[in-house]
């Protein structure tokens, strides 16, 4: 029997109306080998009922890159909340 | 590296601040004897959107890639456009209404690829560049371009940057 993998460190950062949505800046979390964007914001939003207003429009950045939502993670990725932008 | 006293600073330069921007600066920086045409654009804090009576207005970045989405906007638009230099000073924290939030400049040999750079810049920033504004009006708060605020310009939805 193989033991299942251990789960995977990823940092995520809150920003914005996630961040007020989600009642923090960030966190470390422990998350299953093979997650993908998309899995962890359904992940969070199961975490942070907060964030359900922020969810459409929000994209995803890992490592300070925007990904689509079928993007797998990686260990140790860090992992940002991007609410609709409106710098300028 | 900006070249300091070398032959001509560093043709992009970009900052997130939470002090007031010189907008002196921000000129010098892309001055450059080849370049007939420099465009200087300030973004200020209006002080009505719509019916509501701004208070002030609170900006936040995630800073490290606000700057490498300014740069990878700026390259591309100076590419596209001809643009021999361009600067991006943005700021963060609360603003009061007439204060600048960002200054733009660029230049260009001649200037209708100046007028248009800036504008494409400008564009690209609101959709690409992760910097956020909440408008503290009369009566409340929103993060403008979320969906609960019909008011601000709406951002690309989903997926990535093109």
């Amino acid at each position: 029997m193989t033991p299942p993998p251990p789960p995977m460190p990823v940092e995520v950062r809150y920003f914005a109306a996630a961040r007020e949505g989600a009642g923090l800046t960030g966190e470390r979390l422990d998350v299953p080998v093979g997650l993908t964007a998309g899995g962890l914001l359904a992940l969070l939003a199961g975490r942070h009922p907060g964030l359900a207003p922020v969810l459409p429009g929000l994209r995803v950045a890992v490592n300070e890159r925007f990904v689509p939502a079928e993007a797998a993670l990686a260990a140790g990725d860090t992992v940002a909340l991007i609410p609709p932008v409106s710098g300028g | 590296m900006a070249g300091v006293g070398s032959t001509g600073a560093d043709p992009r330069s970009f900052e997130i601040v939470r002090a007031p921007i010189r907008a002196d600066a921000v000129l010098a920086r892309v001055r450059r004897p080849g370049c007939g045409a420099v465009v200087v654009f300030h973004g200020t804090v209006r002080a009505r959107t719509g019916t509501r009576r701004v208070r002030y207005l609170e900006y936040e970045a995630y800073e490290p890639m606000a700057l490498a989405q300014m740069a990878a906007v700026a390259d591309a638009v100076c590419r596209t456009h001809g643009l021999e230099a361009l600067a991006c000073v943005h700021r963060v924290g609360r603003l009061e209404v007439g204060e600048d939030a960002m200054v733009v400049a660029v230049a260009s040999p001649h200037r209708a690829a100046a007028l248009a750079g800036v504008e494409a810049f400008i564009g690209r920033l609101k959709r690409e560049v992760p910097i956020w504004k909440k408008e503290v009006f009369e009566g409340g708060a929103a993060w403008i371009g979320t969906p609960d605020d019909p008011q601000g310009e709406r951002s690309t939805p989903t997926g990535a940057a093109p």
